[in-house]
């Protein structure tokens, strides 16, 4: 084929968010291993909202006379000690894990970049005073700080959402006050304040939006320690109330008969394993997808 | 030389009053937050059926009748005399008890740091050499189990496992190594293992990433172009770099090991101070519970301390930042 | 065995990705004698680091591969070289001056132990005789040797500079590649920087490629000329056959445009239209044809060779000659 010196006509351009959502989705879903662990969550997550059609049994009726029973046809992993279906309480259990990962992290992310962008804008005193608060909080480890606070707040399915997400507010508020003062040094927003915007309009419509990015990668990967924190205060009998099926009180009432029947203690800590598992990839492929210099920052 | 070893001391001055201030705050929070903590410790103690005068008796005893601005004043003066108060619950100086939990705490977090520092590094530093390989496909896939698995659960599993199946390991309890080194070693091994896991996957993934990143520097380029020996690249010129972020990383998992010691302590039924932690909610003790965070917290600061004077070393950088 | 020091025969690298072939370069010839200094110009993505890179066998691992030609250094077959026999030629007879100062030290060594390991390795020396090497190459260089215990951070990007060039010369190799190396100084250190480059080269009679994109630069430092676009050189000879001017590649007269004249009043420099091929694709005729103004559709067709259109300068262009 002859060339000539005549430019080939320039192809036409898509629109730039579309070219970004799609080149989101496609690093995002680069990977097998993303795929399958997207293809379980939404699995997990289905089973969640249908659990009474997808679990065999009601979880809560008791059976003492088949209690303890052996994995076998009918009940596919066995009975506890109530007599409960086991699979139907992990099935239930799912549950749990998913709406005190959502609402905790949602919550956390929430609080912690008001947190943050009242502490970036403000500065001053009030700055202060958020970072030391927030200081001392990360002085105490994540579990006893969630301990500490489901102490006060007492046992149940909202006040563990609530005593995780506030162990894992300052995370995202120190995020936020940092992004807050790399952006506020920034030409455009200088150039705001000289012409007369007031702090909290600056801080609306420039700032906010640029902070949001980072904060939604933080959130997803801390789905999975979320569901973590859940499961070892349930374990610890400091979380979800006996009755509710919770992976990780399932656990430690399978403790207890861990010699005859292992399968009670250790089904349900599969479970867990797989949705922390699937959501720390996930996590990571967001990172990834939405903005790889965050990389080191996570 | 002189001149550097200043820098660092006041590095690490100014790091000790921010410590301070920081423990002051973790103070007061957590003396607030315990005011509104359900339940009273004397009532739990005397049970239902106590009289309302022996309630009055020992909330006075215990000086729960005070102003709560006094009764925080009071902590915070009784703990630079090196007092706590009493328990409630044991019924013993708290001073006495949590000083001796917190050894035998430390005897399972400063082996499983040093065997999760000392592995993760080296698988890290694998993974990142073999890249894209089987090996580093395989590290990176046991990283993330490892930081997904529920630490109780791996317990569990190692119980089933090594003690009731295989029989080769003690099902739980303590033992203290003055008592008999060789038992209490014997005993430790599986919960220190377990405690080491999930710091151990981080340690391996923080490595491989931050190898990979200083692979990437000019300055690994010039060592190359200097003509040595890749062994030499890698110890002299990419490990040295890449365990500067290591080294943050190492602050924030000797926090996390010291909250995962109350599930590991729970599970083997060693006697640290993070079962002492459990008892104390259960039984509302008040005093143990805040004055055991404080504990908590003071060994935070101290070990987030710890790697920032390793930072300096580390980095000639940081020793004359401002 | 050849008399000449370097001699590179029709080579070719690409750089393969994921996404696509990358042809940086597409048989080059280069040769050198001892001592010379050749100056290989051209804008950025002509293929002059990885030419450079290819020499010390250094392009990246997985990625860079040469896919023709031959690289004969000092007598030595560097393609077919083993690993230890690069690593014995790397830093004691070729060595590299990188383009960024500010990122080719290692942040956590002092300079006077970056300096000193080139030396370990290479040479056998006793320690004494080690650190006074060390200490005269940093004299040399301009930099008082009490300053070898400091570290990267605590020198200027012109004084971190003259310490990659300490490291570079320390064992006296027979040649430098210096990859742009005063691009990332200001001007005013810029000039210091070469008057040491080409004093240091006259009194250890090393030879060199100086890497740029500035022409003013090789005609204060340079013997001999290549000027490269696309992957290939477009035009070789010596300095005084380039600036001459009596014949050019349209390329190089592009280049020469584009510098200022301090004596003519002109309102606008002139600029080269257009942009380099697309170099994931191959392309069959002459390279520069879109940009040239005197192209005719047979030049995109077919392959131009070198011409000689006065002794020892040639140009790859068929309006020369």
């Amino acid at each position: 084929m002859n060339k000539t010196l005549e430019t080939p006509p320039a192809k036409p351009k898509k629109s730039k968010t579309v070219r970004k959502l799609r080149r989101f989705f496609r690093v995002l879903f680069a990977r097998k291993l993303v795929i399958l662990c997207t293809v379980i969550l939404v699995i997990m997550a289905l089973a969640a909202v249908f659990a009474s059609f997808v679990a065999p049994f009601n979880p809560y009726s008791q059976n003492l006379g088949n209690s303890l029973s052996p994995a076998n046809s009918t009940n596919i992993l066995g009975t506890d000690m109530l007599g409960r279906d086991v699979f139907s309480r992990i099935v239930y259990g799912t549950r749990v894990s998913f709406s005190v990962g959502i609402v905790s992290v949602a919550f956390s992310g929430l609080v912690g970049m008001v947190l943050g962008v009242v502490s970036g804008v403000a500065g001053g005193v009030v700055d202060s005073f958020i970072m030391r608060v927030m200081d001392a909080m990360l002085a105490i480890p994540l579990i006893i700080l969630a301990m500490f606070l489901g102490a006060v707040f007492g046992q149940g399915l909202g006040n563990v959402m609530l005593a995780v997400g506030i162990a894992m507010i300052p995370s995202y508020a120190r995020l936020t006050r940092g992004q807050v003062l790399t952006i506020r040094e920034m030409d455009y927003v200088t150039a705001g304040t000289i012409f007369g915007a007031s702090k909290l309009r600056n801080a609306v419509s420039h700032i906010v939006p640029n902070c949001i990015a980072p904060n939604i990668v933080l959130m997803t990967m801390n789905l999975g320690g979320a569901i973590l924190a859940e499961a070892n205060l349930s374990f610890l009998g400091l979380g979800i109330n006996p009755p509710t099926a919770s992976w990780g009180a399932m656990v430690s009432d399978g403790f207890m008969f861990l010699s005859m029947h292992p399968v009670i203690a250790i089904a349900p800590g599969i479970f867990i394993l797989l949705i922390v598992l699937c959501f720390n990839i996930v996590g990571d492929a967001v990172r990834d997808a939405l903005d790889p210099r965050l990389r080191g920052t996570f | 030389m002189k001149f550097f070893k200043n820098k660092l001391l006041q590095m690490i001055l100014r790091r000790i009053i921010q410590s301070v201030i920081v423990l002051l705050f973790v103070t007061l929070l957590v003396f607030l937050v315990m005011q509104a903590v359900p339940g009273d410790p004397i009532i739990n103690f005397l049970g239902e059926a106590a009289t309302p005068e022996q309630i009055a008796y020992f909330t006075a005893l215990f000086g729960f009748d005070q102003p709560v601005l006094v009764q925080y004043f009071r902590w915070i003066t009784g703990l630079f005399q090196g007092e706590m108060g009493r328990s409630v619950t044991f019924q013993m100086q708290i001073s006495d008890i949590i000083f001796e939990r917190l050894g035998t705490t430390l005897l399972l977090v400063i082996p499983a740091f040093i065997i999760s520092v000392v592995f993760g590094v080296a698988f890290g530093v694998i993974a990142a050499l073999r890249r894209g390989k089987f090996l580093d496909s395989a590290v990176t896939f046991f990283a993330n189990v490892g930081m997904a698995m529920p630490n109780f659960w791996m317990g569990i599993l190692g119980i089933y496992i090594f003690a009731l199946t295989l029989g080769v390991l003690p099902v739980q309890g303590f033992v203290s190594p003055t008592q008999d080194l060789g038992e209490s070693i014997h005993r430790l091994i599986m919960p220190v293992i377990i405690t080491a896991s999930g710091p151990l996957a981080v340690f391996t993934r923080q490595t491989r990433s931050a190898m990979l990143e200083v692979v990437r520097q000019d300055y690994v380029r010039t060592a190359e172009a200097k003509g040595l020996d890749s062994r030499n690249i890698i110890i002299k010129h990419q490990l040295r770099n890449a365990l500067i972020p290591i080294v943050t990383v190492m602050g924030v998992m000797l926090g996390a090991m010291i909250g995962t010691t109350v599930l590991i302590e729970s599970i083997f039924v060693i006697p640290g101070i993070g079962s002492l932690m459990i008892t104390a909610i259960r039984s509302s003790d008040y005093l143990v519970i805040q004055n055991g965070v404080l504990l908590l917290a003071v060994a935070v600061c101290v070990c987030n301390l710890a790697v920032d004077i390793l930072y300096g070393v580390i980095d000639p950088r940081i020793r004359d930042a401002k | 065995m050849t008399s000449k020091l370097l001699e590179i025969k029709d080579l070719s690298v690409e750089y393969k990705t994921e996404e696509a072939t990358v042809y940086a370069v597409n048989g080059l010839d280069i040769s050198l004698d001892y001592g010379q200094a050749l100056g290989l110009v051209g804008e950025t993505g002509a293929g002059k680091t990885t030419s450079a890179l290819s020499i010390m066998k250094l392009l990246p691992a997985g990625v860079g591969r040469v896919t023709s030609g031959s690289i004969f250094l000092d007598g030595v077959d560097v393609l077919g070289s083993s690993k230890k026999k690069i690593g014995e030629m790397r830093g004691n007879t070729v060595s590299m001056v990188f383009q960024d100062p500010m990122t080719s030290l290692n942040p956590v060594m002092t300079v006077g132990d970056q300096i000193l390991e080139v030396l370990k390795i290479h040479k056998n020396l006793s320690k004494s005789e080690l650190s006074k090497a060390v200490d005269d190459m940093m004299e040399m260089v301009g930099i008082p040797s009490y300053r070898k215990k400091e570290y990267p951070h605590q020198f200027s990007g012109g004084m971190k500079q003259r310490i990659v060039i300490a490291i570079a010369l320390v064992c006296e190799p027979k040649l430098i590649l210096a990859d742009e190396p005063t691009t990332a100084l200001d001007v005013t250190i810029q000039a210091q920087m070469l008057a040491l480059i080409a004093d240091l080269k006259k009194r250890l009679n090393t030879a060199m490629i100086l890497i740029t994109h500035d022409l003013g630069v090789v005609a204060q430092v340079c013997e001999k000329v290549a000027v490269m676009y696309a992957g290939e050189i477009v035009e070789s000879g010596t300095a005084e056959n380039i600036f001459s001017g009596r014949y050019r590649h349209p390329y190089t007269a592009g280049l020469f445009g584009a510098i200022p004249k301090l004596d003519e009043e002109t309102r606008r420099l002139e600029t080269i239209d257009g942009l380099m091929p697309d170099p994931t694709e191959k392309v069959e005729g002459c390279r520069f044809a879109m940009r040239c103004k005197y192209a005719e559709d047979d030049c995109i067709n077919t392959a131009q060779t070198m011409v000689e259109a006065e002794p020892g300068h040639f140009i790859r262009c068929a309006k020369v000659g």
